[in-house]
């Protein structure tokens, strides 16, 4: 078995009194005193929010304010705490958005369940859940604590799209027999 | 105006006087663990209470701002909220002796400051008289006395408490202030070796004490007893923070190990009194420290009192130069409460076997030898 050898290092009359150490300590301390403060005072100043920060999942819009979710309900299967109810609604044939024929009529996200884990974003074939910056949820009942459509919408705002896959859809029917 | 107070009887020029005092200590107390607080605040990179305002000092545009980042009117918030709090009184607890403790614990606190001068003037002739409620001759001595009684109200809230955590809080805190008694007694005996001399009347006073280290000049009489004596002061100051319980020395209620210590049970205004009682302590403590070693009300060393009041051509009002002392005065035990804060943010406690050890094996024998080496060097001077 290896043996380290301890050397410990004598003290002189000096240090074994401390009072050195504890000077070099107050100094220490002193210094602090006059140094600016370490700390936000929250509700005033908020911390930065960094890139790729996991907030709240909410919902959000195409440029054009088209829902992007179409209820295919991936989400509600991944969520690993069952955080999340679709209900599935059709979109009726002669609104604008017809073509996409389905959007959530309802869409729960219970906030005491979710656990914050971003596996609705990432499995989301529309790019419609996006986990983004609020991170301050409170309220007084467990029914303040459930995110309905609306609020998830207002939470999530519109976000910059480059695909456009369903207006690119649309085209190509017009244009001609797809495939 | 003062014709009219020192012709009122004795006893209410004591009381009016002591009530004075108590108005002022009380609030004193209060503003020590605000400043506590903020102290700790900053020494951590924080801000600190800086959030309760009253509404009509809000609206003063520049000084409101900065009290209330200052933070003082978190006192007058503590203070309101402690007297109107639910007073809890648990049920296993031994009622009476339960809300006597609080009572025992600011006895004593405020009974040392009767003793303790706090600033003097000349009268026409040129003496010194001392403002203090009782100018006693045994001074020092009762201030020992009394504030030893201290402890009984720990060991009695520990124990009336009637569980663990404040009971071992109680005994911890009854051994330590016995531990630290001695030393910190032997290490002011050499300070009135100097003062006595052999064949006059004995003294104790803390007024006589100054008064040796009010000499003017470059001559050893304006010397303050803590460059004389260094080690002695060093002693006391130590043992000053073991006796009231402070960091390092915090034992009594060391909260990582012992929850709360001996007020564990307490709460609301009860708890408020010991907290007012600690600080109390704290501020006789230094109080004492200042006249013992400081050079009292004096400003600078060989620097005294009676040259800075000429100076300033107040000679003639006796009014300014006791306001001048005890400017001077408050000023050195505002600079020991720091101190006793500055400490405790930088020196982590003590073990318990560490506190005993300091205490009996090393601060007794040292201020032992103290004392031995002061007496042989008093006697040969004398002699010489």
């Amino acid at each position: 078995m290896a043996v380290i050898p301890l050397v410990r290092p004598t003290l002189t009359l000096l240090e074994r009194t401390y009072l050195p150490q504890i000077a070099s300590g107050l100094k220490t301390t002193l210094k602090h005193i006059f140094s600016p403060n370490v700390t936000l005072e929250y509700p005033e100043q908020r911390p930065a929010i960094p890139p790729g920060y996991r907030g709240v999942p909410t919902l959000v819009m195409d440029p054009n304010g088209r829902e992007k979710c179409v209820s295919c309900q991936l989400c509600e299967f991944v969520c690993p705490p069952k955080a999340i109810r679709i209900t599935p609604g059709e979109i009726p044939a002669d609104a604008p958005t017809g073509h996409v024929e389905k959007a959530p009529q309802a869409f729960d996200i219970d906030m005491l369940r979710c656990i914050y884990c971003g596996l609705c974003q990432e499995v989301c074939p529309e790019e419609a859940i996006f986990l983004q910056n609020q991170y301050s949820m409170s309220g007084y009942t467990r029914a303040e604590m459930v995110n309905h459509k609306d609020r998830l919408y207002e939470l999530g705002g519109t976000l910059p799209d480059s695909h456009h896959k369903w207006d690119k859809k649309l085209a190509a029917e017009k244009s001609g027999p797809a495939h | 105006m003062f014709d009219f107070f020192f012709q009122l009887h004795p006893v209410i020029q004591g009381t009016a006087k002591g009530l004075a005092v108590i108005l002022v200590i009380f609030p004193f107390a209060g503003a020590c663990s605000l400043a506590e607080r903020k102290v700790s605040a900053w020494m951590q990179g924080r801000p600190g209470p800086n959030r309760a305002i009253v509404p009509w000092i809000a609206w003063v545009p520049f000084l409101g701002k900065f009290l209330q980042r200052l933070g003082v009117f978190h006192l007058m918030a503590d203070g309101a909220k402690f007297l109107f709090k639910e007073e809890p009184l648990p049920g296993h607890v031994n009622k009476l002796y339960f809300v006597l403790a609080p009572v025992v614990a600011m006895m004593p606190a405020f009974t040392t400051v009767a003793v303790v001068p706090f600033g003097a003037y000349f009268d026409p002739a040129g003496r010194l008289i001392p403002l203090a409620l009782a100018n006693v001759d045994v001074g020092l001595l009762a201030v020992f006395a009394v504030s030893s009684l201290g402890v009984y109200s720990l060991i009695l809230a520990g124990w009336a408490s009637n569980s663990k955590y404040p009971f071992l809080g109680g005994v911890r805190a009854s051994a330590q202030l016995i531990s630290y008694e001695l030393s910190m007694t032997l290490s002011v005996l050499p300070v009135f070796l100097w003062i006595n001399a052999p064949g006059q009347p004995g003294t104790m006073s803390l007024v006589k004490a100054v008064e040796f280290q009010s000499g003017a000049g470059l001559h050893w009489s304006g010397v303050w007893f803590g460059f004389l004596m260094p080690l002695s002061a060093l002693i006391f100051l130590v043992s000053l923070y073991a006796e009231t319980n402070r960091h390092p020395f915090d034992m009594a209620e060391s909260e990582s190990d012992l929850v709360g210590g001996f007020h564990t049970e307490y709460g609301a205004f009860k708890w408020s009194l010991f907290f007012v009682a600690e600080y109390s302590h704290m501020i006789i403590g230094s109080g004492v420290f200042t006249l013992l070693f400081l050079g009292g009300w004096n400003p600078l060393p060989g620097l005294p009192l009676a040259t800075v009041a000429g100076w300033l051509g107040l000679a003639g009002t006796p009014l300014l130069v006791a306001l001048l002392s005890l400017a001077v005065f408050l000023g050195k035990i505002v600079f020991l409460l720091f101190l006793f804060m500055w400490v405790r943010w930088t020196v982590p406690r003590f073990r318990y076997d560490q506190v005993m050890k300091l205490g009996w094996q090393k601060l007794l024998p040292l201020s032992i030898a103290n004392l031995v080496f002061y007496a042989l060097g008093i006697a040969f001077l004398e002699r010489g």
